[in-house]
């Protein structure tokens, strides 16, 4: 038996007999009458919903706001007569702690 | 006249919930017939159908009007079709041995002679059906809406929910746990 044209066949039987549409007799007003039985109502679920959202947007509004600080934060700049550079003084300052390091050792 | 989907969705939103019924009777033709292809008994049809509705109004807060609400409803009603499968999986069938009559004689018919085999039968229908039975829910899942729907994997992945290489994924594993179902058929009828 050649089982992909077995399969072939069946999946082509069930495409030629789609189950049908009918619906049951007064079905709507089953649905209309378990949803009234059973709140909450849209608003309800609505105020979670809203207020979800605000934090979203509070996340949003906090994350370009620290954005925005940290770039608006002028990097220190090189200054000729010191005589060392930015990046100098931020190698002291890595020397400077692991030689405080070694000394607590 | 004929109120439009966008204004009955307002108006329940607004708090009028009678106005959900005119979309209850416009959809339930095709929310049941979604239904009726993972579920055998009308009683379940209708569970299900009854769940898709309530699922509906509880979260139409959060329907987005960009696509139609007959897509939103489909996502809805796919979803909780899943969930029945995984809920109703250990009454899974797991094997062939009470074929009717009917269903014997076609695969027998289907043996002699493959090009000759009546696809329209109700036996072949019968025949799929069980098939579809056998299959664990995210194979019959993808299997319905692969093959029996055409949608195309953009679409599945859509409606389910599931990412577009899951859904490949799942395809392949699902044709291949098919083809395992008609080898356990075959084993069991002719050998």
């Amino acid at each position: 038996m050649n089982l992909s044209e077995l399969q072939q066949h069946l999946l082509a039987a069930a495409r030629r007999n789609p189950p049908g549409d009918q619906v049951p007799y007064a079905f709507e007003k089953r649905v209309m009458a378990r949803i009234t039985a059973n709140p909450p109502a849209p608003a309800a679920y609505g105020v979670w919903l809203a207020w979800s959202r605000s934090l979203w947007v509070g996340a949003a509004a906090c994350t370009a706001i620290a954005l925005i600080t940290c770039l608006s934060v002028p990097a220190r700049a090189d200054d000729p007569g010191s005589g060392s550079s930015f990046s100098e003084g931020v190698e002291q300052d890595i020397m400077a702690f692991t030689d405080d390091f070694d000394n607590a050792w | 006249m004929e109120q439009s989907d966008a204004e009955l969705i307002a108006a329940v939103l607004q708090g009028d919930t009678a106005s959900f019924e005119p979309l209850v009777a416009r959809y339930s033709p095709r929310v049941f017939a979604t239904a009726r292809r993972y579920a055998r008994r009308e009683s379940e049809v209708e569970d299900i159908v009854q769940e898709v509705w309530s699922k509906a109004y509880h979260k139409l807060p959060s329907f987005r009007s960009e696509a139609p609400f007959e897509h939103w409803l489909m996502k809805v009603a796919v979803r909780t079709c899943y969930d029945f499968l995984r809920d109703h999986q250990r009454n899974r069938e797991s094997n062939f041995t009470d074929l009717t009559e009917p269903e014997n004689d076609w695969l027998d018919s289907f043996v002699r002679a493959p090009e000759s085999a009546n696809d329209e039968a109700d036996a072949a229908r019968l025949l799929v059906g069980r098939l579809l039975g056998m299959l664990s829910p995210p194979a019959r899942m993808i299997i319905t809406l692969l093959e029996l729907e055409d949608r195309s994997v953009k679409e599945i992945s859509e409606l389910t929910g599931w990412s577009v290489p899951l859904v490949k994924v799942r395809a392949f594993r699902a044709r291949s746990e098919m083809r395992k179902c008609l080898q356990r058929i075959a084993k069991k009828k002719y050998l």
